[in-house]
């Protein structure tokens, strides 16, 4: 006990970026390491498209009628997870566990979407290392880049069924406020970097 | 806890996005209509884009209400990123690195 007594003082202390927790703070840390791996490819998609003379249409060759939906899609499940977390500080456990549901099953039905487009583009002959409308680095961007966002959707979607979990387990709803409310900093910067990869690799 | 917070009203935020997105989409749509360069349309995006992610982790994300020091760190993905493009950009002007360059040379002799 006497070796854990300092070690939990040191936890208690509180950061004065991020007042309410640590946890929140190691999540904006992740988030802008992330951040600076999302900027990098987009950059480097810029510079890859600038280069080339042969860049196809993206908006004729991948249609942005289907994206357009799954953009609104992960609009919309950025309001539900803020309407979790409102629901959560006014103490209805049941209510927030809806909206989380609701935001994961946004998540999901936006992979899945995703799952759709992939498989139509490829049998339209859209592959990583070429395609028929022009420079082989189209595909290679357009698959890196949507999948390494794609990867961010599942694994949140995970997170936020864990989380569902986490407020089931505890019967004080202030007590998972705080990694609710973490959570809902990763899903919100997923949603923020589509918003980024819509603009720039579909509709630019 | 949640009462502290000062809560912004987030289906303002959301009727914004949707609106910045449907503009967006018009936005592309344009130079079928009117006399608009696709350097403009370019321009157009890039500015949404920015409000739009900007609206998102302002007032979804809470950056508006947290210490400055933590837009700081949200901010330098952002800056790395736009040097990263001044890096790379310069390749654009060694035109005969293009491949446009090198196919209507050969498609020329062709045609004359």
């Amino acid at each position: 006990m006497s070796a854990a007594t300092p070690h939990a003082a040191v936890e208690r202390a509180e950061t004065p970026l991020t007042p309410e927790s640590w946890g929140k703070l190691g999540m904006w840390i992740f988030l802008a390491g992330d951040a600076v791996g999302f900027g990098t490819l987009l950059a480097s998609y810029g510079g890859m498209r600038a280069t080339s003379a042969d860049w196809p249409n993206p908006y004729a060759v991948l249609g942005i009628n289907l994206t357009a939906a799954m953009t609104f899609l992960l609009i919309c499940s950025s309001v539900t997870m803020v309407k979790a977390l409102e629901w959560l500080g006014r103490g209805d456990r049941a209510k927030a566990k809806m909206f989380l549901f609701f935001t994961a099953l946004g998540g999901a039905i936006f992979v899945g979407c995703q799952a759709y487009e992939w498989t139509h583009l490829i049998e339209r002959g859209l592959h990583i290392n070429g395609n028929p409308w022009g420079a082989a680095l189209f595909g290679t961007s357009f698959f890196i880049v949507t999948g390494f966002h794609g990867l961010h959707v599942t694994g949140g979607v995970i997170y936020l069924l864990a989380m569902i979990g986490v407020v089931s387990r505890r019967p004080d709803p202030a007590a998972s406020y705080n990694a609710v409310e973490i959570a809902g900093l990763y899903w919100h910067f997923v949603d923020l970097v589509w918003i980024m990869v819509f603009t720039f690799m579909y509709l630019l | 806890m949640a009462a502290e917070h000062k809560h912004p009203n987030y289906m303002a935020i959301f009727y914004l996005l949707a609106v910045l997105t449907v503009g967006e989409i018009a936005v592309v749509f344009l130079p079928h209509y009117i006399g608009i360069s696709k350097f403009a349309v370019g321009v157009f995006l890039c500015a949404f884009a920015i409000v739009k992610a900007a609206l998102v982790a302002m007032y979804f994300m809470h950056l508006k209400f947290e210490a400055r020091t933590l837009g700081l760190i949200a901010l330098t993905p952002l800056t790395i990123a736009t040097l990263l493009v001044f890096v790379i950009l310069p390749d654009a002007s060694f035109v005969d690195h293009k491949t446009a360059n090198v196919k209507p040379a050969a498609e020329e002799p062709a045609k004359h």
